[in-house]
């Protein structure tokens, strides 16, 4: 319980020593928002990681090719995914559920076991050496962009876009039947959600010294880390998906007496909200007793992809 | 090539034999049960510690290792599924719980070490480790240019066995029709008097019981047995399995099993090692894109 106990009482030496870890739950924070967005349209894609690997690999070629700035080398790499994003989801948005969900981790190990491990240009199986890494500076540029994101995340959710994947998300025969373009809307929030994903991923390549083209990177076991983030927090609303990333982010540095059982841990956790709160932690009725009386609450349905 | 052709079959009827168990779950209940991977571990596992750290004859280890697996179904049905269904939670949530509880069971084998609290069950920690000689005979023929293990050819005709009184149980009597009337609608299997729980019971048991089946054959006919083989050699490949063959079905399944086989060495083949793994997936997303049914599934219904 150290880290509570130096949380509360020593924030400046709880920052200093742990700075990684916060950039890190900044990263994953903007990942569970670019899953938020498939979820909140109602898609369970997992695709997420495919995309963080598009962005990282770009940022961190670009830079060892042709030394662009670091602005440039993020942008190259959110726009490759969002391009990626595009191609992979003309064609698979039209599966549902569940379905969904497997065409989507198909994509991702096709890319990482297909192309990522077998092109000399990435470093195939041994990874690429990031040359201008910087783990304890980045950790500014992660939380303004942080920030950002989920203004605009929360913007979205709130307007004329949100309004329609949610009636996407309920139900999508009814939503087609009152005119909305339901494949449009897909197609952006998928796009959307690739964006972000590659955003991450270029962000987070900025942050280590050495890009690991591993399972638990861009892997099914880091899209299955992604959509706990998700479940966990509650995809009704897009703070859900943040609180879960926070959460799970920090079990092992919360647990840290506990290192060589934290998967138990995690994964005893992992069933005990699911049982216990299956919308979630920040699902309905689910923040109430830390609201404000003055906050307005809405009751928000946890959704159901799949 | 005659030999690569045998090497397809032969890790094809593991495939088939894994992925049947994933299907039926799926056939039945609609969800995804990723712990089925971990449950392919433990029973090699389990049936490893048994015969090396606990001195019993590998035949019984191999009937302890199968039933712990088919426990495992019921902790997972009891754990994972139930208190979900109870809360009529959406899919997705049980793909979260039985992940948590893949967690722990790989997180279990892990650390059991000399000494540590899981000891009992497994020492090796996350090494890999092999049956030693002489556990089980062995013997090797050399057939023209083949080259036949027995621990590899045994494997075909036990799945196939296995898979064909599956179908028959499954087809022809009365438990059977129970597990298709859950399968085609919950509700009205219950009002006809059919005990839905202990259905589905029945399957997570069938279900892990065959996938620590096909976890011990893999690790005796491979000599390798770690915390990971679940996670690296049949979890993504069992959904590939799956879903080539048809979402749900189990003869789908086994065709899938065979074809993924075929497919990977195939790949082996034609590009080299290292796209064995790429193209399995390839082939993942191409069937669903052109033909989310498989090759065996019915047309779709709608699922939102």
């Amino acid at each position: 319980m150290d880290f509570f106990v130096q949380l509360f009482t020593d924030p400046v030496a709880f920052w200093n020593s742990h700075t990684l870890l916060i950039a890190q739950i900044g990263i994953n924070s903007i990942i569970a928002s670019s899953m938020f967005i498939v979820l909140f349209s109602g898609q369970l894609s997992l695709a997420a990681p495919g995309f963080m690997a598009i962005g990282a690999y770009t940022a961190v070629l670009m830079d060892l090719y042709w030394h662009t700035p670091l602005a440039l080398n993020i942008a190259a790499g959110v726009v490759l995914a969002g391009a990626t994003g595009v191609l992979v989801g003309l064609p698979v948005l039209r599966l549902r559920g569940v379905f969904l969900a497997i065409a989507t981790i198909g994509f991702i190990e096709a890319l990482r076991l297909g192309v990522i491990l077998n092109l000399p240009i990435t470093g195939e199986g041994l990874g690429l050496k990031n040359v201008n890494p910087d783990p304890l500076g980045g950790i500014y540029l992660v939380l303004v962009s942080l920030a950002v994101v989920l203004f605009l995340v929360w913007r979205l959710t709130k307007g004329r876009l949100g309004a329609a994947w949610a009636a996407i998300r309920q139900d999508e025969l009814a939503a087609l039947s009152q005119g909305i373009n339901v494949a449009r809307y897909k197609m952006i929030a998928f796009v959307l959600s690739a964006v972000l994903a590659g955003f991450g991923g270029a962000l987070e390549s900025h942050l280590q010294t050495f890009i690991d083209p591993g399972d638990q990177q861009y892997g099914v076991t880091r899209a299955v880390q992604v959509l706990s983030f998700a479940v966990l927090g509650g995809s009704g609303q897009f703070l859900g998906p943040v609180v879960g990333a926070l959460v799970v982010t920090s079990l092992p540095w919360i647990f840290l007496q506990a290192q060589n059982y934290i998967n138990v841990v995690t994964g005893l956790f992992l069933i005990a909200v699911i049982v216990f709160r299956p919308q979630g932690i920040v699902g309905r009725g689910g923040l109430a007793i830390i609201r404000p009386w003055w906050w307005p609450h809405r009751n928000v349905r946890a959704p159901s992809p799949g | 090539m005659d030999q690569q052709i045998l090497n397809a079959i032969f890790i094809g009827s593991i495939y088939a034999l894994f992925a049947v168990g994933y299907t039926l779950v799926f056939g039945v209940l609609d969800i995804l049960n990723l712990a089925h991977s971990a449950v392919f571990m433990l029973g090699a596992a389990v049936t490893y510690s048994l015969v090396v750290n606990h001195g019993q004859a590998f035949w019984l280890a191999c009937i302890v290792g199968v039933v712990v697996s088919g426990v495992m179904g019921l902790v997972i049905e009891h754990v994972c599924l139930r208190p979900l269904r109870r809360r009529k939670a959406p899919p997705i949530a049980a793909l979260i719980s039985t992940i948590g509880l893949a967690l722990i069971i790989v997180a279990a084998i892990e650390q059991g070490q000399t000494g540590s609290f899981f000891a009992w069950l497994w020492v090796d920690g996350p090494n890999s480790v092999a049956f030693p000689a002489g556990t089980f005979p062995n013997p090797t023929w050399h057939v023209g240019d083949l080259t036949l293990e027995a621990a590899k050819v045994a494997i075909i005709p036990i799945s196939i066995v296995l898979m064909l009184v599956l179908g028959y149980v499954i087809r022809y009597t009365q438990v059977g029709r129970g597990l298709r009337a859950v399968a085609e609608n919950p509700r009205a299997a219950q009002l006809m008097g059919l005990d839905v729980d202990r259905m589905i019971s029945l399957t997570l048991v069938i279900s892990s019981a065959l996938g620590g089946l096909a976890g011990i054959l893999f690790g005796a006919a491979l000599g390798d047995i770690n915390p990971y083989i679940g996670r690296d050699n049949v979890e993504v490949r069992g959904l590939a399995v799956i879903v080539l063959g048809g979402m749900g079905s189990v003869p789908g399944a086994v065709v899938g099993g065979y074809l993924l086989g075929f497919i990977e060495v195939g790949a082996l083949v034609a590009l080299g090692s290292s796209a064995r793994g790429g193209v399995a997936f390839a082939a993942l997303f191409l069937m669903l894109v052109l033909r989310p049914q498989g090759l065996f599934g019915a047309q779709l219904r709608e699922r939102i």
